[in-house]
């Protein structure tokens, strides 16, 4: 089935004086599906988002939204687009209630539709009984949730997520992913940026990485876990006495893979599926080894890069300073 | 406890089907207007945004009448009534200067992205901010008016007159306030466009018939104040209030309110494009 693209990027192009912010980046999303953006800090991320919503013009390169093009029918795209930005755009001194009836006055609902409608989205991110308050009194997760209810005001079909979890604990951040799910199973299509692989290999139908305003890589979740390594149970157990014992039950659960002590008194081996893990705990307790520690993890965004790109995204000094400016840009 | 997303009440909230995308008519002015209740959500919010263009007038009107009032007018009470007009439209123009301050700092925040992805007019939330700022210079006017009638002020010609004199002052203050919305656009803080427009409304109220006849002043400055555009509110305000001859004095305060609009809002909304 070759289902019709619903966001669509040609190489952009989009320079900041002489940051490169984007440098050619491609980006194709089928409709009801769910595309992932995966970059470090000053990848593009934002940059690609803010095109692809109307804010930006590209310096060169084209994108078109359901059909229309970000610069030329910008007016059409922003009928069917819905934007939560990487930072709040929700009116501080207004309450949670007034933001949301206000969009919908703007998307011309009516005051009753209006009303209606930012009940509803009120009541879904359960914010009805903060409705009442200014939002400059919200928390952090209340206010991201509130940005996202703003977004959604005009039932959209394409919805931009910029770092939607970003700052949420990590309950927030599953409860963020059930709003997401919910989206695409009412037949949006959502674009969505982020700095973990987790939260990509969570949502993502397809994920692209960015580095440096360049696709290094277009896969599945499941094809770039194949490349960068898939799925590593770590212990610690409580006796490091038994470190040598725990070795070994640890390279029989992952089929031959010897362990490593990836930090002092903690091993890591590479696993095929989240059977391992049950399976290395009954192991583990059959055999007396008491553990303090033990997880199941999918390799770090830095851990990605370095099989990506044979350097780590972090070591990069010029990307963390330009994004600080541009944050304290943002703030003043 | 408040974390239940993970259970939505709905499956999706269901989209009343008004996103159409045929643009209602008056989508400008319906849009503006919507904009303009959120700044006046905001005004009621904050009234201490309020004192300083209520608490000018006052200090203004009793230095100036108790300390000069018998030096420059012979009796307070007789400069009473001829500063109170002055200190109106000085007041007033000073009033503007804080939606440019407000413009300048709200333009930085997020909400203004979020305006821009919406199928919104450009200029809807620049009007919607001009607008919304009609109610400030009622209050400023009716507040400076209840403070001079306290100290003794008073109209001496009919009602219409007086509401006429009013209604000249906002319409001045409104048209003017594009010049602070353009400043707001092309400086970058806050301050910067309280300092500049400080600069510029300071010297316009000075050399001008505010606060003095103008009959003795040198020729140069004469120059000045017959077209300083506070002069002719001044001169008209005052032959509303007080019955004083009027001249031409509307006439050249409309004028000038024209020509702020003519010249400042297309300016303003050229850079508020350029800018965001
Ligand atoms: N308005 C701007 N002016 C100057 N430089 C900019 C501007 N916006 C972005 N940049 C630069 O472009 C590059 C990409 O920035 P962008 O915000 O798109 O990155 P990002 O992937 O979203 O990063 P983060 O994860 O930190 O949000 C950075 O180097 C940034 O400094
Ligand atoms: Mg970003």
């Amino acid at each position: 089935m070759t289902a019709e693209l619903v966001i669509e990027a040609e190489g952009l192009v989009k320079h900041f004086g002489s940051t490169k912010a984007l440098q050619g980046v491609d980006l194709a999303v089928p409709r009801g599906t769910v595309l992932g953006v995966l970059g470090p800090n000053g990848a593009g991320k934002t940059t690609a988002v803010r095109i692809l919503s109307t804010l930006l013009t590209p310096d060169a390169g084209h994108a078109r939204i359901s059909g229309f093009d970000v610069v030329r029918d910008a007016e059409r795209v922003r009928q069917v687009i819905g934007l939560t930005g990487q930072y709040a755009s929700v009116d501080e001194d207004l309450t949670g209630r007034q933001n949301l009836e206000l969009f919908g006055t703007l998307l011309d609902l009516g005051r009753a539709g209006a009303r209606r409608r930012a009940a509803e989205l009120l009541e879904w991110f359960d914010l009805t009984d903060a409705a009442g308050r200014q939002a400059k009194t919200y928390s952090g997760g209340m206010r991201r949730r509130l940005d996202l209810a703003a977004s959604l005001v005009g039932s959209p079909d394409v919805i931009f997520l910029d770092e939607p979890t970003t700052g949420l604990d990590p309950a927030k951040r599953e409860d963020m992913w059930d709003v997401v799910r919910s989206l695409v199973t009412a037949g949006s299509t959502v674009l969505l940026t982020t700095q973990y692989l987790e939260e990509a290999d969570a949502l993502a139908d397809e994920i692209t990485v960015i580095d440096h305003g360049r696709v290094i890589a277009h896969d599945t979740p499941e094809g770039l876990k194949r490349v960068v390594g898939g799925q590593t149970l770590s212990v610690r157990p409580a006796d490091p006495a038994q470190l040598p014992l725990t070795a070994a039950i640890l390279a029989e659960v992952s089929a031959g893979a010897e362990a490593d002590e990836i930090r002092k008194g903690m091993l890591a081996v590479p696993v095929a599926d989240d059977t391992a893990m049950t399976e290395a705990v009954a192991r583990l307790a059959a055999a007396g080894v008491a553990v303090t520690e033990l997880a199941l993890h999918l390799p770090s965004l830095d851990e990605v890069f370095f099989t990506l790109t044979g350097r780590t995204a972090s070591d990069d000094d010029t990307t963390t300073t330009t994004t600080t400016t541009i944050k304290e840009e943002v703030a003043a | 406890m408040t974390t239940t997303l993970s259970t939505p009440r709905t499956s999706h909230p269901v989209m009343p089907a008004a996103v159409t995308p045929n643009p209602r008519p008056f989508r400008l002015l319906r849009h503006s207007l919507a904009l303009a209740k959120r700044s006046l959500i905001k005004t009621a919010r904050t009234p201490e945004a309020l004192i300083d263009v209520t608490l000018q007038p006052v200090l203004f009107l009793i230095i100036f009448v108790y300390v000069f009032g018998g030096a420059v007018a012979g009796s307070t009470h007789d400069y009473l009534q001829f500063l109170l007009p002055g200190i109106l439209a000085q007041t007033i123009a000073t009033g503007c200067i804080a939606i440019g301050v407000n413009l300048n700092t709200d333009l930085a925040k997020g909400i203004f992205d979020r305006f821009r992805s919406l199928p919104v007019p450009r200029s809807a939330p620049l009007l919607g901010a001009v607008l919304g700022d009609i109610v400030r210079y009622v209050i400023v006017t009716l507040s400076t008016l209840a403070i001079g009638y306290v100290m003794g002020f008073r109209i001496t010609t009919d009602p219409l007159s007086a509401v006429a004199g009013c209604a000249l002052a906002v319409l001045f203050a409104l048209c003017l306030s594009w010049l602070p919305v353009y400043v707001s656009m092309k400086v970058r803080t806050p301050g910067a466009v309280q300092g500049l427009m400080f600069a510029l409304i300071m010297p316009l109220s000075f050399a001008s018939n505010v606060f003095v006849g103008t009959s003795t002043l040198p020729g140069w400055m004469q120059g000045f104040v017959d077209v300083n555009p506070l002069t002719h509110l001044v001169g008209a305000v005052r032959g509303l209030f007080l019955g004083s001859p009027l001249g031409n004095h509307v006439w050249w305060t409309l004028a000038w309110c024209a020509g702020f609009v003519v010249v400042f809002m297309p300016l303003a909304l050229r850079a508020y494009r350029k800018k965001v």
